[in-house]
């Protein structure tokens, strides 16, 4: 069968609308009939490099690439890449400004999140070109 | 689970508007053939649609006052809301040494078995066994909700009993005590603000069997009451009460919440609100919050469908009266269980298909035909919204016809097809005439 192709873009500039594509992910794959745990795992990883997008890249696309066995998502940006990918991943290292922080993110447990909720995550980056975050979720498995 | 939902529909009233339909949580309401049609396995007995209901046909199924004489020894059961319902009636004992003068017998507070839940919550957070964060059980409607729609929190909820069910077992145990009878000849009956309440009393979703042997709206009491409570004498008030601040406040958004004793705390009310802060913690965005209180209902219980009474004054009625009571009543000596029989399970009636497969081809085909509809949400189909609509075409309960904007492209359409092949038919005639 044929997977199911979602497709999104994710806006840079709009703060509020952060989130929106998880939750529309969220909504589709419950009416997909997937197991909950599985969806949560796939909303709050995706929710986690969707706000990354909006704080760090402004912005980018989603794509979301669905089948009975895994969900896979991938995030891409035309941002300024991600330096040191080893530090990225450490759970607390943040390179997000002081305004962003304010807004109560930028605690660095983003990737660690992405990487802790899902079963594969790949990251793609270089510097000044972007990131491509492929983030996958598979059925069954309890992670 | 068995759906015997209080909330219900009379047909001859509903002018098949789309009222209801527009405020439904759970989109539980179609309109069809002219009149709203509750989808069962959805309803969350929240009563948003008995509310916005202009023409009073959506209606909660409750006991009327009169079913109470079938029993020896009646009970009222009453809620903390009920207190907010009257004027000029701040003393507690008024308005409970009125119920007895509309037939029964003795009254129980359900503030009391409140004030018993809010101590076993207190023990429970600060044993540290439960998840965070802990999501309250009190309201009915909120707990079919998560069954129904957020199934990854079921298990944040608290699972403890309600106030009401714990009252009403106390009730029952203190009447036979005092009046020697058997349990079945004591009638124990609930004067309530919530619709939800007459589901879970017929069919709870974590108690096997209700201790309440019937359910009283507050609005079908109210004059009676207020005619009692306007010409009660001294000598009738009895020394009823035995509630404290604590369990009173539950009447009101913020209440329960207050009970914990904890900082890290957050009350919500009113069914859109409770939605949202639930796709948060879902989300997995409250984590520096420990304890979650959710009402359905805007300002909480007070502001309950079966009331009578404005929302704001009642709440406002409620801190004064609260102002003068100890932050504790009488305590019970109870060592009741106070926990669920058995946990709430996930209702999952949001999926398109039971097989993955088929739900991917039906959620696909949804897509398309969404794309070809107005996307007015206007509701004239008989669905919600244009997106429910397609989903209601891909179960096979809706048409595409239903949607009169493509109903009305399609006659255009052919209307257009009509002309042409009329023009054609006459050229051709005059073509056979010139020959």
């Amino acid at each position: 069968m044929e997977p199911m192709l979602l497709h999104f873009d994710v806006d840079g500039n709009d703060f509020t609308l952060a989130g929106e594509t998880s939750s529309k992910v969220k909504k589709m794959l419950t009416k997909l009939g997937f197991d909950p745990a599985m969806i949560r795992r796939t909303a709050i990883a995706m929710y986690e490099g969707e706000i990354n997008m909006v704080i760090h890249a402004n912005g980018g696309t989603i794509d979301v690439e669905v089948t009975p066995e895994k969900i896979v998502a991938r995030l891409k940006d035309t941002g300024p890449g991600i330096a040191d990918l080893e530090k990225a991943m450490t759970e607390g290292y943040s390179t997000a400004t002081n305004q962003v922080r304010e807004l109560g993110f930028g605690a660095g447990m983003g990737l660690p999140n992405m990487k802790k909720y899902t079963d594969d995550m790949q990251i793609e980056t270089e510097i000044g070109k972007g990131t491509c975050v492929t983030l996958t979720i598979l059925a069954g498995t309890q992670n | 689970m068995e759906n015997r939902h209080s909330v219900t529909l009379d047909k001859n009233s509903c002018t098949g508007c789309t009222n209801c339909l527009k405020q439904c949580p759970t989109q539980a309401i179609r309109v069809q053939n002219g009149k709203a049609k509750i989808l069962s396995e959805r309803c969350i007995d929240c009563g948003e649609c008995i509310r916005v209901c202009p023409y009073h046909a959506k209606k909660a199924l409750t006991d009327p006052l009169e079913s109470i004489h079938s029993y020896e020894h009646k009970v009222a059961l009453v809620a903390p809301a009920f207190f907010g319902q009257f004027s000029k009636a701040e003393q507690l004992d008024v308005m409970l040494s009125a119920l007895l003068e509309i037939g029964f017998d003795d009254v129980f507070e359900v503030a009391r078995g409140a004030e018993m839940i809010s101590k076993k919550t207190r023990e429970l957070l600060a044993s540290g066994e439960l998840l965070t964060p802990t999501i309250s059980s009190a309201c009915p409607a909120v707990v079919s909700l998560i069954a129904v729609r957020f199934p990854n929190l079921i298990g944040n909820v608290i699972p403890l009993r309600s106030p009401m069910e714990v009252s009403a077992k106390e009730a029952r145990k203190e009447a036979m005590e005092k009046t020697g009878l058997p349990k079945e000849k004591i009638g124990i009956f609930f004067i309530s603000p919530c619709a939800a309440k007459a589901t879970a009393v017929k069919c709870s979703a974590n108690v096997e069997a209700s201790e309440v042997d019937g359910v009283i709206a507050i609005k079908d009491v109210y004059l009676r009451m207020a005619q009692q409570i306007s010409t009660l004498t001294a000598d009738k008030v009895q020394k009823l009460s035995k509630s404290g601040a604590d369990g009173v406040l539950w009447a009101t958004a913020g209440g329960e919440a207050h009970g914990t004793y904890i900082d890290r705390k957050i009350a919500v009310d009113g069914i859109d609100n409770v939605i949202k802060i639930l796709e948060a913690i879902d989300d997995g965005k409250l984590s520096d919050i420990d304890f979650v209180e959710l009402l359905a209902c805007p300002t909480g219980c007070v502001g309950g469908p079966l009331t009578t009474e404005n929302n704001f004054l009642a709440n406002s009625r409620i801190k004064w009266i609260c102002k003068n009571l100890p932050p504790m009543g009488e305590e019970s000596d109870s060592e009741e269980n106070l926990f669920w029989d058995h946990p709430v399970t996930y209702r999952s009636v949001m999926n398109l298909d039971p097989d993955i497969t088929v739900a991917m081809q039906k959620a696909l085909e949804m897509e398309r035909i969404f794309d070809r509809l107005p996307k007015l949400d206007c509701g004239s189909c008989g669905s919600p919204s244009c997106k429910d609509l397609a989903e209601d075409i891909v179960r096979g309960n809706a048409n595409e016809n239903d949607c009169i904007f493509r109903l009305r492209e399609k006659i255009s359409a052919l209307a257009r097809e009509m002309v042409a092949l009329d023009t054609q038919e006459q050229k051709t005639n005059e073509e056979d005439e010139t020959v």
